[in-house]
C-alpha cells in the first residue's frame, strides 16, 4: 500500500506535470530547430513568436465566448488556435519577405541573421505587449479536471491523491498527433524529403531541382503551426504573459540544442529530458522516502537536491554540460 | 580635422539633444539620461572589444553587469557583525571544501588519463561536494539569514568606500570571464552566444537567491555614495551662496522678501540634486575617457591589429603563430570585466542593489543594440551608440505619445482605441528599438560610426 502511495506521489508531482511541461517545450523546441536545420540560424525571437501566436488564440477566443460559441468540456481555444495559425503564418511570412529573405540571399553568416532575429524579437515584443498588454491571462474555460485528487482518492483509498488537469490530457495528445504527422511529412512525402535534403547539403539539394522559395514558404508555415500550438497549449496549462513566454526561449533553446540542433527528433526528446531533469532535481523527496522507507529511517529534511529557485538553472546546466562533452547533442544533430 | 568631421558631428547632435531635453522638460532629468548613456557607454566600449575587436559574441553581459553591482554591496556595506558570528564559520567551511574540491579535480585531472573513470569520479566528487556543502553550509546560513531580516538577513560588505568596487567589480565579472571563456569559448558562434545566454541567466539566479550573500530579491537600499548627500548641501552655506550667485538675475526681480527666501530655497532643492547628479557626472565621465583612451590605444597597437588578424581569418592568424585560445580568452575577460565595472558604477548611481531587475531585454539585448547601431569594431561608435539608444530608450514614451496624440486627433478622447494606445506607451519603447535595428542592420550594417582602420 505504501508503494502504491509513492508510486502515486510521483506519478502526481513529477509524471504528469513534467509530461505535459515536457511536451510543450518539446513543440517549442523543434520549431528552433526547424529553423536552425533549413534556414541556418538560431532564431532569437522564437519566446516572442510564440506569444504572438497565443495572443491571436486568446483574441480569437475571446470573440467566440462573446458569441457565445463553445466547445462544452473542451476549452474554446482549440477552437480558435486554427484561425490564430493562419494569421500567425501570414505574419511570418511578412517578416520572412521583409527581414530574413535579404539576409538570406546575400549568404550573410548565421551571426548576422541571429543579430536581425533579435530586432524581430523586439518588434514581435512590442506587438504584443500594445495589443493585448504585459499582465497575466488566463483563457482556459470547460471542464478543469479530468480526475481530481479527492476523487482518486475515494475511488482507489490511497493516502495520495492523482489530479490529472484536462489541459495536461490536451497538451499531451495534440502534441503526439501533431509531431507524429510532422514526422510523417518529413519522412514520407515528397516535400518532406526535399527539405530534408535541403537541410542536408544545400548546394546538392539546388542542383536537384529543389525549390529554395518553396521550401522556405513551407518551413515557416510549420514553424507558425507548432509556435501557436506550442505557445497555446502552455498558456491553456498555466497561463499567457508575455515575459514569460520570453523567458521560456531559454529550456527551449536548451531542449533543442541537447537533442542536437537541426534534429526534430532530438529537439522532441530534449524537451522531456529537460522538463524530467528540472521537476526531478527540484522536487522535495520527503513524502516520497516516508512511504518507502520504515520509520526509523525517514528523512528529517526535505531531500531536495535543489532548491526550486534554481529551476531553470537546472536545464541551463545541462545544456553547459552536453556542450562541452558532446556539442552535437545526445543525438547527433544537424541533420533533419 | 576633415576625417573625424563625421564623428565630431554626430557627437554635437547627440549633445544637442540632451540639452535640448535639459531645456525643454529638466536639467534634472537631462542630466539622468546623460549619467545613465555615460554607463552604457561603458558597458557598449566592454560589448564592442569582444565583438568588434575579436568577433566573439557574448550575451552574458547582464551576468557581468549584475556581478558588477554585487561588488557594489559587497565592497561599501558595513560587515554584519552579528551575521558573521551566528553564521560566518559555516560559510567560510564550506568556501574552503569547495577550494579542496576544485584543487582534487584539477589533480585528478592532471594525475590520470583520460578516461571514462575519470569523468566518473569527477562526477562523483562534484556530487559528493554538493551535498557536503549542503550539509555544512545549511544552518549558517539559515542563522544568518534569522538576524534581523527586515533590515540585514546578510553577511554585509567590508564597508569600504563605493568607488573601490568599480575596480572589484571589474575583478568580478573578469573572474566568471575567465571560467564561462575556459569552457564555452571553443564552441561555435551562435552556440557561444546561447551558452553565455544561459550563463548570465544561472548567475541571476545565484544572485536573487543566496539570500545570505546579497539579500536578493529583498534588495539593498541606502548604499553609500561617492557624491554629497542632497539634504546636506541644502543646509550648507557655500552652496546656498553658490545657488544665490548663478540665479541671482533672477532673484533680484523678486521685491518681496519672503517671496524671495521661498524662491531661492526651491532653487537651492532643484540645485542640489543637480549637484549631486554633475558629481555623477565628472566620476563617470573620467571613467569613460580613461577606458576610451586605453581601449583605442589597444586598437592601434600591434595586439589590436593581432586580434583583427584573428576575427577576420582565424585559420591565418593561427597558421601564422598566434595563440587564437588565449587571445580570444584574453578579450573575453577583458570586455567582461568593462561591464563590471559599468555594473558596479549604475548601482553606485542608484544607490541601490535590485536583483531582480536585471533582466536581458534591458541588460544584454540593449547593449547589443547599442554596439550594432553605434557602430561595431569603433570605440567612439560604440559610445555614440550607447548615448543615441538610451536616449531613445528614455524618451521614446514622450516620442510615441506625441505621435499617437497626433494619428488618432480625429478620435474622442475616449475612445477605447486611443485609451488603449495610450496605456500602451512604455511598449513602444520596444518597437522603436526593433525597427531601428532591423533598419540600421539593413542599410548601413557597419554602423552610424562605421570602423575605419587607419595605419599609423
Amino acid at each position: 500500500m505504501d508503494f502504491l502511495n509513492a508510486i502515486i506521489l510521483l506519478l502526481n508531482y513529477i509524471f504528469v506535470p513534467a509530461l505535459a511541461y515536457g511536451s510543450q517545450l518539446a513543440l517549442g523546441a523543434i520549431f528552433v530547430t526547424l529553423i536552425y536545420g533549413i534556414l541556418r540560424f538560431a532564431n532569437f525571437a522564437t519566446g516572442d513568436m510564440m506569444s504572438f501566436g497565443t495572443m491571436f488564440t486568446i483574441l480569437f477566443t475571446w470573440y467566440f465566448q462573446s458569441l457565445g460559441i463553445s466547445l462544452g468540456v473542451l476549452p474554446t481555444a482549440l477552437l480558435a488556435i486554427p484561425f490564430a495559425i493562419i494569421f500567425m503564418i501570414s505574419y511570418m511570412l511578412l517578416v520572412d519577405k521583409f527581414v530574413f529573405k535579404y539576409y538570406r540571399t546575400n549568404k550573410s553568416p548565421p551571426v548576422q541573421l541571429a543579430m536581425v532575429s533579435i530586432g524581430v524579437m523586439f518588434v514581435t515584443q512590442a506587438v504584443v505587449r500594445i495589443i493585448i498588454g504585459p499582465s497575466d491571462r488566463r483563457f482556459f474555460d470547460g471542464e478543469k479536471f479530468i480526475i481530481k485528487a479527492g476523487e482518486f482518492k475515494e475511488i482507489t483509498g490511497l493516502n495520495e491523491g492523482l489530479a490529472i488537469k484536462s489541459t495536461q490530457v490536451i497538451t499531451v495528445i495534440v502534441t503526439m498527433v501533431l509531431v507524429s504527422t510532422l514526422f510523417w511529412f518529413l519522412n514520407k512525402t515528397k516535400t518532406g524529403k526535399s527539405m530534408r535534403a535541403y537541410s542536408d547539403n544545400e548546394d546538392l539539394a539546388l542542383l536537384s531541382g529543389i525549390d529554395p522559395k518553396k521550401i522556405v514558404m513551407i518551413t515557416w508555415i510549420i514553424a507558425g503551426i507548432l509556435a501557436t500550438i506550442g505557445g497555446a497549449l502552455y498558456g491553456l496549462d498555466k497561463s499567457f504573459k508575455p515575459f514569460t513566454y520570453f523567458n521560456n526561449m531559454l529550456p527551449i533553446f536548451a531542449a533543442a540544442i541537447v537533442g542536437g540542433i537541426g534534429n526534430p527528433f532530438g529537439a522532441f526528446l530534449g524537451g522531456y529530458v529537460i522538463a524530467f531533469s528540472e521537476i526531478l532535481l527540484t522536487y522535495a523527496y520527503r513524502k516520497f522516502f516516508m512511504y518507502v522507507l520504515p520509520e526509523s529511517m525517514e528523512p528529517d529534511s526535505l531531500v531536495q537536491l535543489l532548491s526550486t529557485d534554481y529551476k531553470f538553472a537546472v536545464s541551463f546546466s545541462i545544456l553547459v554540460i552536453v556542450l562541452l562533452y558532446r556539442p552535437s547533442g545526445i543525438f547527433k544533430g544537424k541533420v533533419l | 580635422m576633415r576625417k573625424n568631421l563625421n564623428v565630431i558631428a554626430a557627437y554635437s547632435i547627440m549633445m544637442g539633444l540632451i540639452i535640448l531635453v535639459g531645456i525643454f522638460q529638466s536639467w534634472n532629468i537631462a542630466l539622468s539620461i546623460f549619467n545613465l548613456c555615460l554607463i552604457s557607454a561603458v558597458m557598449t566600449l566592454g560589448a564592442n572589444i569582444q565583438w568588434g575587436y575579436a568577433g566573439l559574441i557574448n550575451f552574458g553581459i547582464m551576468g557581468y553587469t549584475a556581478l558588477g553591482g554585487l561588488a557594489a554591496v559587497l565592497i561599501s556595506v558595513d560587515p554584519v557583525q552579528d551575521a558573521w558570528r551566528a553564521g560566518g564559520f559555516d560559510i567560510l567551511t564550506s568556501l574552503l571544501i569547495i577550494i579542496v574540491m576544485i584543487m582534487t579535480i584539477k589533480f585528478v585531472l592532471k594525475r590520470y588519463e583520460k578516461s571514462k573513470i575519470r569523468t566518473y569520479s569527477i562526477a562523483a566528487i562534484i556530487v559528493a561536494g554538493i551535498v557536503i556543502i549542503r550539509i555544512t553550509a545549511e544552518p549558517g546560513i539559515e542563522a544568518i539569514e534569522a538576524i534581523d531580516p527586515a533590515k540585514t538577513g546578510f553577511l554585509g560588505g567590508l564597508g569600504l568606500p563605493i568607488v573601490f568596487s568599480w575596480i572589484v567589480g571589474a575583478l568580478f565579472a573578469g573572474g566568471l570571464a575567465f571560467v564561462v571563456g575556459k569552457v564555452a569559448l571553443g564552441l561555435r558562434a551562435d552556440y557561444l552566444a546561447i551558452a553565455t545566454l544561459l550563463i548570465s541567466e544561472i548567475v541571476i539566479a545565484i544572485i536573487k537567491h543566496e539570500d545570505w550573500l546579497t539579500r536578493g530579491v529583498k534588495n539593498v537600499i541606502g548604499l553609500k555614495r561617492p557624491a554629497p548627500y542632497e539634504v546636506d548641501l541644502q543646509t550648507t552655506d557655500w552652496f546656498i551662496n553658490l545657488v544665490e550667485k548663478f540665479n541671482s538675475g533672477k532673484l533680484a526681480l523678486i521685491s518681496d522678501l519672503a517671496d524671495r527666501q521661498a524662491t531661492l530655497n526651491q532653487l537651492v532643492i532643484e540645485g542640489s540634486s543637480i549637484f549631486v547628479k554633475l558629481c555623477y557626472s565628472g566620476l563617470f565621465l573620467v571613467v569613460v575617457i580613461i577606458l576610451l583612451i586605453l581601449t583605442q590605444k589597444a586598437l592601434y597597437s600591434p595586439w589590436g591589429r593581432m586580434m583583427r588578424a584573428i576575427r577576420d581569418n582565424e585559420e591565418a592568424a593561427n597558421a601564422m603563430g598566434k595563440n587564437v585560445v588565449k587571445q580570444h580568452l584574453l578579450i573575453f575577460v577583458l570586455g567582461s570585466a568593462i561591464v563590471g565595472i559599468a555594473g558596479a558604477m549604475l548601482v553606485t548611481q542608484d544607490g541601490l542593489f535590485t536583483p531582480g531587475s536585471y533582466r536581458p531585454m534591458r541588460y544584454t539585448f540593449l547593449i547589443w543594440v547599442m554596439v550594432i547601431v553605434g557602430g561595431s569594431g569603433n570605440n567612439f561608435g560604440a559610445i555614440l551608440g550607447g548615448f543615441a539608444v538610451w536616449f531613445l530608450w528614455i524618451e521614446a514614451a514622450p516620442i510615441a505619445l506625441f505621435l499617437i496624440n497626433l494619428t488618432t486627433s480625429g478620435l474622442a478622447d475616449t475612445h477605447f482605441l486611443k485609451i488603449h494606445l495610450v496605456e500602451s506607451v512604455p511598449y513602444f519603447r520596444f518597437l522603436m528599438m526593433g525597427i531601428g535595428l532591423l533598419l540600421i542592420m539593413r542599410y548601413r550594417p557597419k554602423g552610424i560610426l562605421p570602423e575605419k582602420i587607419e595605419i599609423k
